[in-house]
């Protein structure tokens, strides 16, 4: 596993939460879980973009917490919400229905069209691991307008095929979403601990789009379990501004700050 | 009309050797003050059915008491894996548990088509995931008015429904307020329900506006657990115990550990909700 590297004075796991919490726009409606992208949507909430909405999968619809939850039904997030509702209604009328912009999702295994799994490692039945399995990332993969996938760039992670397929991504190539009837448009940036990358147009492959500070190209092809695909110019990630990281670190621990 | 009784009378009476049984709470409200009485009482060759089976299925399957769950997520929230789960499906300990795995959309439906008193729900979802081939009660659908493909799931009615509530009244009506889950719809989805509840009021006040109530005429049984959701919580009585599911980490990693955990907890207590202090063993 990569370790977390510190480059200069932020994190591995902060580049990837600030690089997550700048690809949100103020007003966005955003499905988050727990993680990484919990304290990005929060910290862009917090620094530039006050009108984000938060839903959380147990119902929670405009939750403002001021702390990360440990779990998407802690109670703040019921207590600070717009509103909350029950979650048939959650997958039927917000998520299903394409009411939700940007949906956050994770991985234990992704391959070069996205597609993610975090169902099983080895066979499904008797498995080598276990993982816990679907929850709400079908519908988010399917649903959202679009979806950020944070996760950590390996040849653990990132494999010339899945175990299993929880969610869909570019499926198996262009024309592949239409045909299955997914309304969003798919994973847009994949974010991980090297730098991010974007689908290709034409052939929806993942592609190396930039790296984040301290990173070679070196680094990202090793990492990953295909051919990388390498963008023409790749570029270099921001690191983290002060702003952003005082905020993050302030939203991630207030007891310290 | 809901029958008001203790906890494990109506343990005894509504939940049977064999039977599946949803015990639900997003989270919010989970009844684990009913869960611990069910293993207590020695329930075997159960089919257990939550979205997710957090700490209190990953106790009665530890136990022994199922064949077979049914869900749609299962780990330790915010904390990593749910090692007892993990056991029963890697190594078949303490016995093989049969699995039957959805997608949260997938079994949320399942559940509102039971309480609709519908075959069959529909979803988008599932088109091209390894889930669709693998599951009996997901079927492919064409749309008679759009001619779009969609996936049909079956409805679910379980044989007992058991949730956890803030209020009742004398009368057996049902006050809940909060994350509301899937409660209502396991309720009315199953053949028998128990409600397990904070307190017994002489009426029942809406305490927010995400309150909902459940007619006493939709319930079998209610019983009163003050405390009855620990390590999860009531909105309005508790806070959710998070050092708990930390330290359940540790405590269920291990067999033997979590044997002798849930024989100090759980065996040897009657009706109380079983409570760790951090660092204990």
């Amino acid at each position: 596993m990569q370790p977390s590297a510190r480059i200069a004075s932020y994190t591995a796991e902060e580049m990837m939460t600030v690089e997550a919490a700048r690809a949100l726009r103020d007003g966005t409606v955003c499905f988050v879980g727990i993680g990484v992208p919990s304290v990005a949507a929060n910290l862009a909430r917090l620094v530039f973009a006050p009108s984000l909405v938060l839903i959380y999968e147990s119902g929670a619809i405009g939750a403002k917490p001021h702390r990360p939850p440990l779990s998407i039904g802690d109670g703040e997030l019921a207590d600070t919400a717009d509103a909350v509702v029950s979650v048939p209604e959650i997958f039927n009328y917000w998520l299903q229905a394409g009411r939700v912009d940007v949906g956050f999702l994770g991985a234990a295994q992704i391959d070069r069209f996205a597609n993610l799994n975090t169902t099983v490692v080895g066979q499904y039945v008797k498995p080598e691991v276990r993982l816990p399995g679907a929850g709400g990332a079908p519908e988010i993969a399917s649903g959202c307008k679009e979806v950020i996938v944070v996760v950590r760039q390996s040849q653990r992670t990132f494999v010339k095929e899945l175990d299993f397929v929880t969610s869909v991504g570019f499926g198996r190539g262009p024309g592949d979403r239409e045909r299955l009837g997914h309304t969003g448009a798919g994973p847009t940036m994949v974010i991980t601990d090297l730098g991010v990358l974007r689908p290709d147009p034409e052939t929806c492959e993942l592609t190396m789009t930039s790296l984040h500070p301290g990173v070679d190209l070196e680094q990202a092809i090793a990492a990953t379990g295909w051919r990388l695909s390498v963008a023409e110019n790749v570029l270099r990630s921001l690191p983290p501004t002060e702003q952003e990281l005082v905020a993050l670190r302030a939203f991630r621990s207030p007891e310290d700050s | 009309m809901a029958e008001l009784m203790s906890l494990s009378d109506a343990v005894s009476d509504l939940v049977h050797d064999g039977d599946s049984v949803a015990m639900e709470g997003f989270t919010h409200l989970i009844p684990f003050a009913a869960g611990q009485e069910v293993i207590r009482q020695g329930r075997r060759h159960l089919t257990l059915i939550r979205l997710t089976p957090d700490v209190i299925y990953d106790q009665v399957i530890g136990m022994g008491c199922a064949d077979k769950m049914i869900f749609s997520w299962g780990g330790n929230p915010g904390v990593g894996s749910l090692h007892r789960f993990r056991d029963a499906v890697e190594n078949d300990w303490p016995q093989p548990l049969k699995i039957e795995e959805h997608s949260h959309a997938g079994l949320t439906n399942r559940y509102v088509a039971g309480a609709s008193g519908l075959p069959f729900a529909i979803l988008r979802g599932y088109e091209g995931t390894g889930l669709l081939p693998m599951l009996s009660t997901v079927a492919p659908i064409i749309c008679p008015f759009t001619g779009e493909r969609l996936a049909a799931v079956a409805a679910l009615r379980p044989d007992v429904a058991i949730i956890h509530a803030q209020q009742a009244d004398h009368r057996g009506n049902v006050l809940l307020w909060g994350i509301q889950g899937v409660q209502k719809e396991v309720v009315l989805a199953s053949t028998r329900s128990l409600v397990t509840v904070e307190e017994i009021v002489d009426e029942l006040v809406p305490q927010s506006a995400g309150a909902m109530v459940l007619p006493s005429w939709t319930v079998t049984a209610v019983a009163l657990a003050p405390g009855g959701a620990h390590p999860s919580y009531a909105a309005g009585y508790s806070s959710r115990d998070n050092n708990f599911y930390i330290a359940w980490d540790e405590i269920s990693r291990d067999r033997d550990r979590f044997l002798r955990w849930m024989d100090e907890h759980v065996m040897s207590r009657r009706g109380q909700p079983a409570t760790v202090m951090p660092g204990a063993s």
